[in-house]
């Protein structure tokens, strides 16, 4: 048997690209929401968190049907770029981006909103606009809820399956990545390509975690002095 | 110098500011919850007044009635909060020249570095973090880094409460010292009314909001 490594290099190339996604999205977003109080918070409060709890396939069948033929993304990108989602790797970014998004968002808005505000109004008076504020002191005292998120939504993204399929398919060597690797090798036999996937993945999955307590730990310490 | 006259609602009474000092000390006495750091606050630009006008260095900063709020950052005021507010994440240095402005240090008032590490005395501690140096300390490098903006109006707030009675002495000795090197006036808040008789050429007492004068102590100032 030869071993096929090509869904493991899709599935970096994936991971990669949605968390860059999710980190650009959730830069701003989680800065309004942790700082400023508006009518409907709650709602966009729950609808930012729904893809933690909606079954993959729910969120791969949304997305589908917004950038399919029909939907107004997918006819806008058909219509000024001559470019389809569905069924390319791009799918399968966009649903490892949408469905890590509530992690990073989570832990990163949680970590802004522990900055003490007194800081925030001492970088004012001291001439500082909002922008330098955030970049200056708000995000590096926020640094390991960014950080923590960075990491759960990569991991996330590494494992996305339902949505992907979804939206992107199992065209092996294009949207193939791993998860969908192991499935669809199970279920046709090939038990030893699905083995060393799955051994790789688990101990991918395990050193992040890991990487991460410990990294929790040193943080604890180093804020105790 | 500052003229501020406004009011600003708070929960279960209205804040009524008058007040005005061309140079030295104007401490603001009162118990907690009165409106103290909501009077600073509101000159400072963090907070914004209901009604009235506040002009700092002759500038005007607030009013209501011509619809205009500078935002804080262009105020040029020093502020030094309860609790320092000292970026944790920066050394000393780093805090300290955070708030500097960009071009000459001859013009004006504008300090170099090194100057305003040794007027407070805190040079050695220019590369430690927040979290490495004592109360004192920290209060020594509040100091330096609203100094370092060349701000028009010192605001203070219980800038001393946290400390121990000799560092306490020490820094009141201090500020009078800084005050008039510096020749800019201070507004200091304070719930001890000695401080504010030791500190101040002119006090007054806010309690749930109202105003009353509690004299003027040194004459010479005004």
């Amino acid at each position: 048997m030869q071993f096929d490594y090509i869904p493991i290099i899709l599935s970096l190339k994936v991971a990669v690209a949605a968390v860059a996604l999710v980190v650009i999205g959730c830069l701003p977003i989680a800065a309004l929401m942790a700082k400023y109080e508006f009518w409907g918070k709650g709602l966009v409060e729950s609808a930012l968190t729904l893809p933690l709890v909606l079954p993959p396939s729910v969120v791969g069948f949304m997305l589908l049907y917004l950038f399919g033929k029909n939907g107004w993304p997918g006819m806008f990108l058909q219509h000024f770029f001559h470019y389809q989602v569905v069924f390319t790797l791009s799918g399968a970014v966009i649903a490892s981006a949408v469905v890590s998004f509530p992690l990073m968002y989570q832990s990163l808005k949680a970590a802004l909103e522990s900055v003490d505000p007194n800081l925030e109004k001492a970088a004012r008076t001291l001439g500082a606009g909002e922008l330098r504020i955030f970049f200056t002191v708000t995000l590096p005292l926020a640094w390991n809820g960014f950080i923590a998120g960075l990491v759960l939504a990569f991991a996330r993204s590494l494992g996305e399956f339902g949505a992907t399929l979804m939206i992107a398919g199992n065209i092996p060597g294009k949207t193939q990545t791993m998860p969908l690797a192991i499935f669809f090798d199970v279920y046709a036999g090939e038990g030893k390509q699905a083995n060393i996937l799955v051994l790789i993945m688990t101990v991918f999955s395990f050193l992040v975690i890991y990487a991460l307590n410990l990294w929790r730990k040193k943080g604890r310490k180093r804020e105790m002095g | 110098m500052i003229e501020a006259r406004f009011g600003k609602k708070l929960p279960g009474f209205e804040l009524e500011i008058n007040i005005a000092l061309t140079q030295g000390i104007l401490t603001v006495v009162g118990p907690s919850g009165a409106g103290k750091t909501t009077l600073l606050q509101c000159v400072a630009g963090l907070q914004k007044p209901s009604w009235g006008e506040i002009r700092i260095g002759g500038r005007l900063v607030f009013s209501s009635r011509k619809a205009k709020n500078v935002p804080a950052r262009e105020r040029r005021i020093g502020y030094l909060f309860q609790d320092y507010a000292l970026f944790p994440h920066l050394t000393v240095e780093k805090n300290v020249l955070y708030g500097k402005p960009r071009g000459d240090d001859r013009r004006g008032k504008r300090l170099p570095l090194a100057e305003v590490l040794r007027m407070l005395g805190i040079e050695h501690l220019k590369n430690r973090y927040p979290g490495q140096i004592s109360g004192g300390e920290k209060q020594r490098v509040a100091l330096a880094r609203a100094l370092m903006t060349a701000p028009e109006l010192l605001l203070l707030d219980e800038p001393l409460s946290a400390l121990d009675p000799e560092t306490r002495g020490a820094l009141q000795r201090e500020l009078r010292r800084l005050q008039i090197e510096w020749q800019i006036p201070f507004v200091l808040v304070t719930h001890d009314l000695q401080e504010a008789e030791f500190l101040g050429d002119q006090i007054i007492r806010i309690d749930r909001g109202r105003q009353e004068e509690l004299g003027i102590c040194r004459p010479a100032f005004q």
